[in-house]
């Protein structure tokens, strides 16, 4: 097992309480390599493009609080939503996700650092860069304006001239880029970074989820890599992918794009789900229930996956063959989903369930999720969807699927994961109220919509007349997402007032099974000063509660010990809350990490990868490459001698980091 | 630890030598595998457009048939009463490109030598140098020449049909055929650029074994990128 606790310790005690791992100016930052450092880049990153979509909705639903808005115009009401989706998909859930990626997949599998540290920094620098190229032109009225799908032919030169299309087109094929590096690294990390005894049905759920995510994403971001070079090749040199009056295929873009666009939805619930898999867990003292049928499911889900995108187009007419297996397929992906439904409920049935904030995200999920996967059966069959699709309908459905199924468990894995991150825990308190008023903000927001969406209020509409019936259930949907915003606001307070204040935790202040717990919060540089062995899937309840994992598993028997030996222990340990308990059971270990410095890696001899700002250059010049082709507007010389300074740059790069050493030896 | 020399010092990863990985491989050779999974779902998306387009080209030229631009006639032999100026000949040029695919194959031969030679350049050494079959450098530049050849077969193709009326603006068939084609020549000038710069590295201090892996994935890659172009090739030009 990891060591930390053992091997102390020749650097003398911190003279400052504060997580160590985070010291050092702005050129620590820019030049880290630390997959540590990397994921709470992201995690900031992500909360601010959240924010940011979060004021988009704010203005869309200001402006249908009542029938005949006039907050926005027409034209600024489509750049809205179209970044509202936009910048929710690929720039707060996706990087959120990866945000715990990064921090737990080396933790969680017991090693020091991802396959490739240097390409890790390389993803986050391009996905903002990316993010900051698609999300600023909305301050010059030329944001993208033709949804978060961008349909072709709606998309080509002829509908959409000008710039707004233009930084839609060349901002995803950035992401993409960056998403697609972070899907090998995080691949090649799981596969071949596994600590000894680490098989792969030994893993936490959460990094089995991250598993199947990266296969989702290598496998289906270059549908859109593709469809995305089609438009730009029709925008910008005259092709003709998307031309109909050429022959081309209005249907061509759909369904490349929602090969990828399905895909989406499961690239984002799958790390969420993980994420609740391990909480439900922890927190009702109890071994997962049916362990191999979630990984099964998980890998099930992510296959069925492939099989799915159509159902985004019953509407298009793809004829009664298509339309009937596609909305089979779609049917079936709802089994393994149900299965993970019940596995959780029976995690929680019996256990010595603690109502931490964590915990009460991760139930909220199921129960939103379950309203999120019926309404969804719903229209999986073509005649409801097609009285269905394009109304709010389909809006309440996807935001129950994606609030409820992806953000409730990011948020989950927030509080969970805060104190192994920065050393102190968020508020409990401040973190059940945020709890409830989004819980409570979210339904009101969202709910009303299945109302609104059946009185045949279509998607996308910058305005309404009254007397149709949709105003009640809009101005419910409004003071919903104002309750939703004050949530955030309760969330971001606790959030950066817990840096400083929060209370500090030991290695593992929620009594966790797995790696990443046996560990000083924040961890050290090299995470674990010994590589683990690791013996089975509970490795910290065989050493501390061996009376979890002591019974053959799904034995009966098992179950029934468990609630009597560990459900009374646990109870009143609750009644204290949760947090300060846990630092008096483990009175050693908990005020280790202000006590005591650690040994740095050098003192342990352990190699390190050298920091260095090469990825952020490469990533530099890369954006300046891609973006660059905006520049056409102004003259074609201008253009080839950005692309192309933008390319020399790059490969310069890509030559200078890689012709330089990983890591020093000490 | 040595001085670090390029592309080969320490490691690029934590996963080589001297780590700990699960597998026992590198992470890089992991990682090229992933990385040619990825890149078999673009190929796989750039040619089935290109067979969806296939035949919906509204206008000529077209790929094995004849065109007249005055009457909109399509005919698989030529066309009698179109003026010449107006007569579109087939666009593709099967024995040009056969001898073009000839010299990819041929390069994959030659790449397969190189990481031969490198993988057992002591054994080559200790029964004194192993000839021509032992010097990667030889191979390595053949590799890339023969590569080179192939793009430049592709740019006299690309030429002579834009020459012939097709450009990438013509129609379907010009749109999909240039933007497939373009993207797999992108693909083989990458790995041309890797080959080279294996083969100054073998120029300036020479490969050796263990530098095989550096070898090893660029004719990962190389091969791949072989592959893909068979699949080109008879879908896109056999296939009629």
């Amino acid at each position: 097992m990891a060591t930390t606790a053992a091997a102390i310790p020749t650097a003398p005690p911190a003279a400052t309480v504060g997580p160590e791992l985070y010291r050092g100016g702005i050129w620590s930052w820019l030049s880290t390599v630390d997959h540590k450092r990397i994921g709470v880049l992201y995690l900031y990153t992500s909360l601010f493009f959240f924010l940011w979509g979060g004021i988009e909705a704010g203005i869309m639903r200001t402006q249908l609080i009542g029938p005949n808005g006039k907050l926005v115009s027409a034209e600024v009401y489509n750049q809205l939503f179209t970044m509202h989706g936009t910048t929710m998909v690929f720039l707060a859930i996706m990087p959120l996700s990866s945000a715990f990626f990064n921090f737990l997949i080396p933790l969680q599998i017991g090693a020091r650092d991802v396959a490739f540290p240097r390409l890790n920094a390389f993803s986050y620098w391009v996905y903002l860069l990316g993010g900051l190229f698609i999300s600023l032109p909305i301050f010059f009225n030329a944001a993208p304006d033709a949804g978060w799908f961008g349909y072709a032919p709606l998309t080509t030169r002829q509908y959409s001239p000008g710039l707004h299309i233009d930084f839609w087109v060349l901002g995803l094929q950035i992401i993409g880029i960056s998403s697609l590096a972070a899907g090998f690294n995080f691949l090649t990390t799981i596969i071949n970074m596994r600590a000894p005894g680490m098989s792969l049905m030994r893993m936490p759920l959460f990094t089995w989820n991250a598993f199947v995510t990266q296969f989702l994403i290598i496998l289906a971001f270059p549908a859109i890599t593709i469809a995305l070079v089609f438009l730009q090749f029709d925008r910008f040199f005259g092709t003709n992918f998307y031309t109909p009056a050429a022959g081309g295929d209005p249907l061509l873009w759909q369904h490349l794009f929602w090969v990828i666009g399905h895909h989406e939805v499961y690239i984002r619930s799958s790390p969420a789900f993980g994420l609740i898999s391990d909480i439900i867990r922890t927190f009702s003292r109890k071994r997962i229930f049916g362990y191999p049928v979630m990984v099964y499911a998980t890998i099930l889900i992510g296959f069925l996956g492939f099989g799915v995108w159509a159902h985004h187009m019953f509407a298009t007419g793809l004829g009664p063959i298509a339309d009937t297996v596609f909305s089979l397929t779609t049917m079936l992906i709802a089994i393994p989903t149900g299965v993970k439904i019940f596995n959780w409920i029976s995690t929680l049935y019996g256990g010595a369930i603690r109502f931490t904030t964590a915990n009460m995200f991760a139930i909220g999920l199921v129960a939103m999720f379950v309203i999120g996967g019926i309404s969804g059966i719903m229209h999986a069959s073509p005649p409801a969807d097609l009285q269905q699709t394009d109304t709010y309908f389909i809006v309440a459905h996807f935001h129950y699927v994606l609030f409820g199924g992806s953000i409730m468990g990011l948020f989950a894995g927030v509080y969970y994961y805060y104190p192994k991150m920065f050393g102190r825990a968020m508020d409990e308190r401040l973190g059940k109220i945020h709890f409830w008023i989004n819980f409570i903000g979210g339904n009101l927001v969202f709910f009303p919509m299945h109302f609104s969406g059946l009185l045949g209020m279509p998607r996308r509409i910058y305005t309404y007349d009254s007397g149709q019936g949709w105003d009640f259930f809009n101005r419910l949907s409004t003071i919903g997402y104002y309750i939703l915003f004050l949530s955030s606001i309760v969330f971001m307070y606790n959030f950066f007032v817990s840096r400083r204040r929060g209370v500090i935790v030991g290695n593992d202040p929620w009594g966790a099974p797995t790696l990443e717990w046996s560990i000083p919060s924040p961890p050290p540089e090299y995470n674990f000063a010994e590589l683990p062995r690791v013996t089975s899937r509970y490795p910290l309840w065989d050493l501390k509660s061996p009376e979890l994992t002591r019974h053959v598993p799904h034995s009966r028997e098992g179950e029934k010990a468990l609630e009597v030996d560990v459900g009374g222990k646990d109870v009143a340990h609750t009644k204290g809350g949760g947090l300060t308990q846990d630092r008096t059971r483990n009175p050693i270990e908990a005020p280790m990490h202000i006590e005591h410095g650690w040994p740095t890696a050098a003192q342990l001899g352990i190699p390190m990868p050298t920091p260095t700002v090469k990825p952020l250059v490469a990533a530099a010049a890369l954006t300046l490459m891609v973006g660059g082709m905006t520049t056409k507007h102004i003259s074609m010389p201008v253009f080839f001698t950005v692309v192309l300074s933008g390319a020399v740059l790059f490969v310069g790069s890509l030559y200078a980091w890689l012709t330089m050493p990983l890591e020093e030896h000490h | 630890m040595e001085v670090a020399t390029p592309m080969t010092s320490a490691s690029e990863s934590h996963g080589t030598t001297g780590h700990y990985t699960t597998t026992g491989l590198d992470n890089r050779k992991v990682a090229i595998w992933a990385l040619i999974g990825s890149e078999c779902m673009l190929f796989a998306s750039l040619i089935s457009t290109y067979l969806i387009y296939k035949g919906r080209s509204l206008v000529g030229p077209y790929p094995h048939e004849f065109w007249c631009r005055a009457t909109n006639v399509t005919s698989d032999g030529p066309i009698a009463g179109c003026a010449p100026a107006e007569l579109f000949r087939p666009i593709l040029n099967i024995p040009v490109t056969s001898a073009s695919t000839f010299c990819l194959l041929m390069s994959s031969l030659f790449m397969v030598l190189a990481h031969n030679a490198v993988v057992n350049r002591d054994e080559y050494r200790a029964r004194g140098g192993g000839g021509i079959i032992g010097s990667s450098k030889l191979w390595l530049f053949m590799t890339a020449l023969f590569g080179t050849t192939f793009l430049l077969f592709q740019a006299y193709e690309f030429t002579s049909f834009v020459h012939e009326g097709l450009t990438i603006r013509s129609n379907l068939f010009g749109s999909s055929f240039f933007t497939l084609t373009g993207f797999h020549g992108a693909h083989v000038t990458a790995g041309v650029i890797w080959l080279c710069t294996l083969l100054a590295i073998d120029m300036k201090r020479g490969l050796r074994p263990r530098d095989a892996l550096n070898v090893d994935l660029a004719a990962l890659y190389w091969h791949f990128v072989d592959v893909v172009w068979i699949a080109i090739f008879t879908l896109v030009y056999l296939i009629q």
